[in-house]
């Protein structure tokens, strides 16, 4: 068996017969994934929390039950149906009103279903951000004679950030890394290119390693990232701790 | 939507169910334990246990449970084979089994988790119920369990039993490294009866129905030990 006989750093080089090009892609396509969901999960949180917050009955009580579901549900279980249950439902709609079926690209579809399922977790982040901000503001803009829009812009959002970078940043860490989970239904990202790096070279300790060590990375780069983040959505407030 | 499926697989979705739950009684006992000692290493350790502690739980929160999972599987797994005499032994039948590497991983993954909890809750008990233990005359050990440890336990009650939920919600992961679980049980079926959802609604109603299980226990023990705000 020619692996056996390559050292460690052969084996983790970035070129073939290395495998370290692998991962590195595969780590790509997570930071890759991760983000389009977070964006996703963000427009579908943001809509979501103002329209819980909007009082209408049927729709806080639809938003409710997504919530609730959504949260209840193991993300693996959620993952799988959904990625089955999308593909199939879209495809069901498209024969119905006659047009051809379609593939659905593996990426677009972890992507949406990753997003989908973490819109909720962002709802309900974005809804207590928003509950926090004292009455006092939002009257004060409207007494100045705000258009909805605006008051949202100059003060619904720059009060919540601070209030909510928090739990954004939580959700970006579990979004990297339920990602992985992906790797399940067949999408090549981190994961899944370290088990085929593993299963090539009978090597899965070091590659699994390896992996974690990226995994790792992107956790320790983000939490610098959100660190800043939030010192300058702070500034100007009273330090914390 | 069809049914009728039940009636031949009850006997695989209760040994499922139970596989799912002892994995999750397992890991949180036992990682509950682990959490005690790694929270007191970061609080009161020495430098070198304190950092010892603190790169174990950066490192398992920092990457994702199935990596670890398969890291001790995969990786572990065909690491152990090359110890001599340890196939012979009376562990093998145990050390081969995908149930055993699933049951450390979760447990190591949940202790990193709870570790973290716990040290901010034996951080935010008072110092005045602390020097009170001292003043009179309680060994260190005597003190932390009178007082520091069931305190912070109480204190981190209500995150503690989001934790429990977060990790029964992990525990579906052990299907891919061949546990017979519940979610395994849906998967066989969706394989023999080629139905997609319905083993899924099953499944997933017992999850949620175990969540609720276990929120209403911990509002129960919460309940039982009031706590002064």
């Amino acid at each position: 068996m020619a692996a056996s006989q390559m050292s460690v750093w052969e084996l983790l080089s970035p070129y073939p017969p290395g495998w370290g090009g692998m991962l590195l892609t595969g780590a790509l396509s997570t930071v890759a994934i991760s983000a389009c969901a977070y964006a996703i999960g963000l427009a579908i949180g943001l809509a979501g929390a103002l329209g819980k917050l909007s009082g209408n009955r049927a729709l806080v009580f639809g938003l409710n039950a997504y919530t609730a579901i959504i949260r209840a549900v193991p993300e693996l279980i959620l993952i799988v149906g959904l990625y089955y249950a999308g593909t199939d439902g879209l495809n069901r709609l498209l024969t119905a009103v006659s047009l051809p079926t379609i593939e659905i690209n593996g990426f677009v579809a972890a992507v949406s279903v990753l997003g989908f399922v973490q819109g909720a977790y962002m709802t309900e982040v974005l809804r207590g951000a928003v509950l926090a901000i004292p009455s006092g503001q939002m009257d004060a803009a409207r007494a100045f004679g705000f258009s909805p829009f605006l008051a949202f812009r100059r003060v619904t959002l720059p009060a919540l950030l601070p209030n909510a970078l928090p739990g954004m940043a939580n959700l970006w860490m579990s979004i990297t890394k339920d990602s992985a989970l992906v790797a399940v239904v067949g999408y090549q990202e981190l994961a899944l290119a370290t088990r085929l790096a593993g299963a090539n070279t009978k090597q899965y300790f070091l590659f699994f390693l390896a992996a974690a060590f990226l995994y790792l990375a992107i956790t320790l780069v983000s939490n610098l990232v959100f660190t800043a983040l939030e010192r300058r959505v702070r500034r100007g407030q009273p330090q914390l701790s | 939507m069809r049914f009728d499926w039940i009636a031949k697989y009850w006997p695989l979705l209760i040994d499922g169910a139970i596989q799912t739950v002892s994995l999750l009684a397992i890991s949180v006992s036992v990682g509950f334990v682990l959490a005690i000692g790694l929270a007191f290493a970061q609080v009161s350790g020495g430098l070198i246990s304190r950092n010892l502690s603190r790169a174990y739980c950066t490192f398992l929160r920092g990457t994702p449970l199935l990596i670890q999972l398969w890291l001790l599987y995969y990786g572990v797994g065909s690491l152990l084979p090359l110890v001599p005499g340890l196939r012979q032994s009376f562990l093998w039948p145990i050390l081969r089994e995908g149930f055993f590497f699933a049951a450390v991983s979760f447990t190591l993954n949940f202790a990193a988790y709870q570790a973290v909890i716990l040290r901010g809750a034996l951080l935010s008990v008072p110092k005045g119920e602390l020097e009170a233990g001292r003043a009179v005359g309680m060994s260190p050990f005597t003190l932390v369990r009178r007082i520091w440890l069931p305190r912070a336990i109480r204190i981190a009650l209500p995150t503690i039993a989001g934790e429990v939920v977060l990790q029964l919600k992990s525990t579906p992961l052990a299907f891919t490294v061949t546990v017979m679980d519940l979610y395994a049980v849906a998967y066989k079926v969706r394989q023999d009866t080629l139905l997609v959802y319905e083993p899924l609604i099953v499944v997933t109603l017992f999850y949620v129905s175990l969540t609720a299980v276990i929120a209403r226990s911990f509002k129960f023990v919460e309940a039982q030990v009031p706590i002064r705000r």
